[in-house]
């Protein structure tokens, strides 16, 4: 079943704030082996100029992927999740993300298309405080392999 | 700041990916067990895609030299990453070079990150502001 493609350009009610916690983004970091002080000690980070530890570029994922939910578990939008790869991946950051950040998103569809036999879903995910300061945006291609 | 980013070669075991599981959230079945990887027709457990940015992430902020130089940072994940339930796991190199520097102070670097010499991430760039 190809992906309905009513989806494209729909964008969903902001996520509930997720709360950025330090351990959380000291875990990630040691998880990828990332020992950079400002990563892990917040008078390292306060010296550059953050109020807290700051987040390798790379942790917006932790949010947005919860938030993508919105998207891919809509029975309407017809993604089976088993054949999915990940296609490609942006990220454009206004500023790192910092413990203690209360980050909201909004999804957006921005394209569905097929080739090949796959299907390929586009969404943009704008991450914003719960004041709407941007943080980041991220961007994110799944690749929905044609059944065999 | 040199032109090229030196070789970065980092090893990736089945701890990592498990440990990475868990920090990130994602638990997708193809990143654990081989029983289910290799339902799906992959050679087995491989890394998450994300696992593989990351390493490429800390490749950029090592040569930045400031964790927070990053201001656009894209891939794409042309080939997945097989990590054999083994002590020694896989090992993942980045390199990149220096593609532009724009007038406003941003530098433009092409990545390239392989497995076994093969290419990983195809499309892989990330755009630094220098401090």
């Amino acid at each position: 079943m190809p992906l309905d493609p009513s989806f494209v350009g729909r964008s969903w009610p902001p996520t509930g704030p997720y709360l950025v916690g330090r351990e959380k983004i000291r875990e990630f970091a040691q998880a990828i082996g990332a020992t950079d002080a400002e990563y892990h000690d917040p008078e390292a980070a306060r010296a550059i100029g953050y109020p807290d530890v700051v987040a390798p570029p790379t942790f917006p994922t932790v949010v947005t992927m919860a938030a993508s939910r919105q998207i891919v578990a809509d029975p309407a939008l017809g993604l089976d999740y088993s054949r999915v790869v990940h296609g490609d991946q942006r990220f454009a950051y206004t500023r790192p993300v910092v413990a203690g950040d209360a980050l909201v998103c909004v999804n957006t569809v921005e394209e569905i298309t097929q080739r090949g036999g796959h299907d390929f879903l586009t969404t943009r995910t704008e991450v914003t405080t719960e004041a709407g300061e941007p943080v980041v945006t991220a961007w994110s291609k799944l690749v929905q392999r044609g059944a065999s | 700041m040199s032109d090229e980013l030196q070789t970065q070669t980092y090893r990736v075991t089945r701890a990592d990916l498990i440990r990475y599981c868990g920090a990130s959230g994602d638990f997708n079945v193809i990143h654990w067990s081989d029983r289910l990887a290799t339902a799906v027709g992959l050679p087995g457990v491989i890394a998450h895609g994300m696992y593989t940015m990351a390493l490429a992430g800390r490749a950029v902020t090592t040569w930045a030299g400031a964790p927070d130089a990053v201001v656009d940072f894209s891939v794409r994940f042309s080939r997945p990453v097989p990590v054999p339930d083994t002590d020694e796991g896989t090992e993942v190199q980045i390199s990149g070079v220096v593609k532009e520097v724009t007038e406003d102070g941003l530098t433009k670097i092409s990545l390239t990150a392989t497995c076994h010499g093969e290419k990983v991430l195809s499309l892989a760039t990330a755009t630094i502001r220098k401090s």
